[in-house]
C-alpha cells in the first residue's frame, strides 16, 4: 500500500472529525444555555462534515488510481524510546465510502431527530451524544493505524452505551446499555490483543506498516491475528456468539437504532475485516471462520426475526442477519470484499429508512412497539407506508431495488466458494433470504394492512390512539433514504462501480466459476423469497391477527421467541460460572487473605493480653524479678568466664 | 586477718538486705534494707580498693553515699505522702498501677 501525502482539501480532512466533536463539546459543556439551538448546531456540524467529505471524495476521485491512498499526518501520539506512535488519518476509497455513508445517513437522521425528539426534555443531550458518535465513528474509519481505529472503536462503544441508556430512568434501557457495553468489551479484548501482537511483531500499528509487511508473518501468527480481530468484529457487529446485545439495544431512541445499531456502528466489524484484507488473504482458517460466523449469524438472525412482535426487534434481528451476509461476503476473500461493502452501503440506506419508518409508526402509536396493536396504518400514514414499503422491497431483494443487486451478488459468490463451503454457504444464505422475505412481509402485513386493531385499544397512558402522519422534518429524511434504497444497489453494482472504486483499498474483485450459473442462483433466490412472501400472506396476511400474543405455539417458535436461547446459554456458560467464581474469590478473600491478616493481629493481641498480667502492681514481685534477672546476668557472666 | 572476711561480711549484709526487700511489707523497713544493700556494696568497693592499693573504689564509695543520701530524701518524701493519703506504709497496698 503506497500512501501519498495529502494535498488540498484532504489535508484538512481532520475537520471531518473535529466538526462533530466540537458540536458535542459545545452541547455538553454549554449545558442548558444551548437547549434552544443545540439540535440545530448538532445537525449543522454533521451536514458540514458531509459536504466536506463529499468534496474530499471528489478530490480523491480526481487523483490517478495509484495515488488514491492519501495519508494525513497529524501529531505524535506517543513517543517513548524506540516507540513512536503518530496519530494520522488515511483517506482512501474505502474510508471515503464509509465517510459518505456515516455523514450522509448521519445528517438525515440528525434532521429526522429534530422532529422525533422535539418533545423530549433531553434533546440537547441526545444531539451531543449523536455528534460524539459521528466523530468517533469517523475517527474509526479515517484513522491510519489500529491504535487510532481502536480509539474510535471505543468511542463509538461509549456513544452507543450513552444513547441506548438515553432514557436512563427506565430500568430496561439501563440494563440493555450495560449489556451492550459488556458484550462489546468481550470483543474488544480480541481487538486489543491483536493490537498488542502487532506492536510485538511489527513495532507499529499503522495500516501501511502492518499490512505492508503482513507477508513476513508466520502462518500461525497471521491466523491468531485474524481470529482475534474476528472476535473484535463479532462483538461490535453483533455476530454469533456475541449477537445478544444488539436486539436489546433497541431500548434506545429509534434514530439511534437507525444510525448506530443498523447503518453505521454495527458495520464496523465488516470494515475491520475488509481493512485487514492482506492479512486475511494469508490465513485460510481466518477467512473460513469469518464466513462461517457470517453464515451462522445470518441464519439465526432470520429465524429469530420471524417470531418477534416488537417491530424494532424484528428489524434488529434483520440487521443481525444482514450483517451476517456482509461477514459471509468478506469471509470469501478477494471474491467478496467489495460485495460485502456494497451490501453494507445499500443496507445502510434501506435499514436506516426502515428504522426511521418504524420510528414514525411508533410516533403515531404513542411509542407502542407491539405490531399486534398496529394494523391498517397504510391509509393513515401514506408517506411512511410508501417509504417503508420501498425499504422492505429493497431488503427482501425485489428486483431492481438495492437488495436484489447486493444480496444476490453475495449469494452467488458464496455458491462459488470451493469444496463443501460453496453449497453450505450458498444454500443457507438462500434459505435465509426466504426467511427474510417471510419476516419482513409479516411485519408489513401486521403493521400496514388488515384491520385497525388500535381502534379497540387504549394506549398505556390511557388515551385512545390517533395515528397521524409524521411532520415533514421526519418524512423528508425517510423519502431521501427510500430513494437511496431504490437506487443505491443499482448505482453501486452497475459495471462494478463500487468494486472498481475500492480497488486501491481492497484489491481487484475476483470472480470464480460456481457449480451453478448466475441466472439459476438468481432465480433460486427469487423463488425462495417469493415462497417466503407467500407463506407470510397465508399465515398472517390472509387472516386476522390476534391482539394477544398466542401462548401455545410450536417448539421452534418458542425457541425463536427466546432468541434461540442465546441469553440462556450466555447465562449458563458465562454469567453463572462467573458469579460462582466471584463468590469463591470473595470467600477466599474473606477467609483466606483476611484470615491470615486478622489472625496475626488476633494472635499478637491475645498474647499481649496474657503477658500484661505480669504487671501485678506488687512492688515486691518486681523486686524479685529484678533479682532473678541480676542472678541470671551474673550466672551468665560467670559461665562465659569460667566454662 | 585477710580481706576475704570483709567480703564475706559484705555478702551476708547484701543477702540480708535483699531478703528484707523481698519479704518485708513495711516501706520504711524495705527502704532500710535497700540502704543495707548499698552499704554492703560500699564495703566491697572499699575492700577491693584496699586490696589493689588504689583509690578508685574509695572514690566510688563516696559517690554511692551521695546518691544514697539524695535517694533517701526523695524516697522518704514519697513514703510520707503515701502514708498521709492512705494511712498505711505497706508496699503491698500501693498496687493501683497495674495491668
Amino acid at each position: 500500500m503506497d500512501i501519498s501525502p495529502a494535498q488540498g482539501l484532504i489535508a484538512a480532512s481532520w475537520l471531518l472529525i473535529a466538526l462533530p466533536l466540537a458540536g458535542a463539546a459545545v452541547l455538553l459543556l454549554g449545558g442548558r444555555r444551548t437547549d434552544r439551538w443545540g439540535h440545530l448546531l448538532g445537525t449543522a456540524t454533521v451536514v458540514l462534515s458531509f459536504v466536506l467529505g463529499l468534496l474530499c471524495t471528489v478530490q480523491l476521485a480526481g487523483l490517478d488510481e495509484g495515488g488514491r491512498s492519501v495519508g494525513v499526518d497529524l501529531f505524535t501520539f506517543i513517543s517513548a524510546g524506540d516507540l513512536d506512535v503518530h496519530a494520522g488519518l488515511l483517506f482512501d476509497p474505502l474510508s471515503a465510502a464509509f465517510v459518505l455513508l456515516i455523514t450522509g445517513v448521519g445528517s438525515l437522521i440528525h434532521i429526522y431527530s429534530i422532529g422525533y425528539m422535539a418533545h423530549d426534555p433531553g434533546r440537547r443531550r441526545f444531539f451531543a451524544y449523536l455528534n460524539l458518535f459521528v466523530a468517533a465513528m469517523l475517527l474509526l474509519v479515517l484513522g491510519n493505524s489500529y491504535l487510532a481505529l481502536y480509539v474510535g472503536w471505543e468511542g463509538v462503544g461509549l456513544a452507543s452505551y450513552l444513547l441506548i441508556a438515553f432514557w436512563y430512568t427506565r430500568p430496561a434501557a439501563a440494563t440493555a446499555a450495560k449489556k451492550a457495553f459488556i458484550m462489546n468489551r468481550v470483543g474488544d479484548v480480541g481487538l486489543a490483543l491483536a493490537i498488542f501482537i502487532m506492536f510485538a511483531q511489527f513495532g507499529t500499528t499503522s495500516f501501511a506498516g502492518v499490512l505492508g509487511s503482513a507477508d513476513l508473518l508466520a502462518g500461525g501468527i497471521a491466523t491468531a491475528l485474524g481470529l482475534l480481530l474476528l472476535l473484535g468484529a463479532c462483538g461490535k457487529s453483533g455476530q454469533f456468539p456475541l449477537q445478544a446485545w444488539l436486539p436489546d439495544a433497541m431500548e434506545g431512541p429509534t434514530p439511534v437504532s437507525a444510525l448506530i445499531h443498523a447503518a453505521t456502528m454495527v458495520t464496523a466489524g465488516v470494515y475491520l475485516v475488509a481493512r485487514m484484507n492482506p492479512l486475511y488473504d494469508l490465513t485460510e482458517t481466518g477467512q473460513v471462520a469469518v464466513a462461517i460466523i457470517g453464515t451462522i449469524t445470518l441464519l439465526i438472525g432470520a429465524i429469530i426475526g420471524c417470531a418477534y412482535d416488537d417491530i424494532k426487534k424484528v428489524l434488529a434481528y434483520s440487521t443481525v442477519s444482514q450483517i451476517g451476509y456482509m461477514f459471509l461476503a468478506v469471509g470469501l476473500g478477494p471474491y467478496g470484499y467489495a460485495l460485502g461493502i456494497a451490501h453494507l452501503l445499500a443496507h445502510g440506506f434501506f435499514k436506516a429508512g426502515l428504522f426511521l419508518g418504524a420510528g414514525s409508526v411508533m410516533h403515531a402509536m404513542n411509542d407502542n412497539v407491539d405490531m399486534r396493536h398496529y394494523g391498517g396504518l397504510a391509509r393513515v400514514m401514506p408517506i411512511t407506508f410508501v417509504t417503508f414499503g420501498l425499504g422492505y422491497l429493497a431488503l427482501i431483494g425485489f428486483p431492481p431495488l438495492s437488495g436484489y443487486f447486493t444480496k444476490d451478488a453475495i449469494i452467488e459468490a458464496a455458491f462459488a466458494a470451493p469444496g463443501w463451503q460453496g453449497w453450505t454457504f450458498g444454500l443457507l444464505a438462500t434459505i435465509a433470504a426466504g426467511l427474510t422475505a417471510f419476516y419482513m412481509t409479516r411485519l408489513m402485513f401486521m403493521t400496514f394492512f388488515g384491520e385497525k386493531r388500535w381502534k379497540k385499544l387504549t394506549s398505556p397512558d390511557g388515551h385512545a390512539y390517533h395515528p397521524h402522519e409524521s411532520p415533514a422534518v421526519m418524512t423528508a429524511p425517510m423519502i431521501v433514504l427510500a430513494i437511496g434504497s431504490v437506487g443505491a444497489g443499482f448505482f453501486l453494482t452497475q459495471g462494478h462501480r463500487l468494486a472498481n472504486w475500492l480497488t486501491p483499498s481492497l484489491g481487484e474483485l475476483l470472480e470464480r466459476e460456481g457449480p451453478l450459473p448466475a441466472a439459476t442462483i438468481s432465480t433460486l433466490v427469487l423463488v425462495c423469497s417469493a415462497v417466503g412472501v407467500l407463506v407470510a400472506w397465508l399465515a398472517v396476511g390472509r387472516r386476522p391477527t390476534p391482539v394477544e400474543r398466542p401462548r401455545h405455539v410450536s417448539l421452534p417458535v418458542r425457541a425463536a421467541r427466546r432468541d434461540l436461547y442465546a441469553n440462556a446459554i450466555n447465562e449458563a456458560l458465562i454469567a453463572t460460572p462467573g458469579t460462582w467464581l466471584a463468590r469463591f474469590l470473595v470467600y477466599v478473600d474473606n477467609r483466606g487473605v483476611d484470615g491470615v491478616v486478622n489472625g496475626t493481629a488476633a494472635l499478637l493481641g491475645g498474647s499481649s493480653g496474657r503477658l500484661r498480667r505480669l504487671q501485678t502492681g506488687f512492688v515486691r514481685s518486681y523486686a524479685l524479678t529484678m533479682l532473678g534477672g541480676a542472678v541470671l546476668v551474673v550466672a551468665g557472666l560467670l559461665a562465659v568466664r569460667f566454662v | 586477718m585477710t580481706l576475704s572476711w570483709y567480703l564475706v561480711l559484705a555478702a551476708i549484709l547484701f543477702t540480708i538486705g535483699a531478703v528484707g526487700v523481698l519479704v518485708r511489707r513495711n516501706a520504711i523497713v524495705v527502704f532500710m534494707c535497700v540502704e543495707l544493700m548499698l552499704n554492703s556494696v560500699n564495703l566491697t568497693l572499699v575492700t577491693f580498693a584496699r586490696a589493689t592499693g588504689t583509690l578508685d573504689g574509695q572514690i566510688m564509695a563516696f559517690f554511692v553515699m551521695v546518691v544514697a543520701a539524695a535517694e533517701v530524701v526523695v524516697g522518704l518524701a514519697i513514703i510520707m505522702s503515701i502514708y498521709r493519703t492512705r494511712r498505711s506504709a505497706s508496699v503491698d497496698d500501693v498496687n493501683l498501677l497495674k495491668y
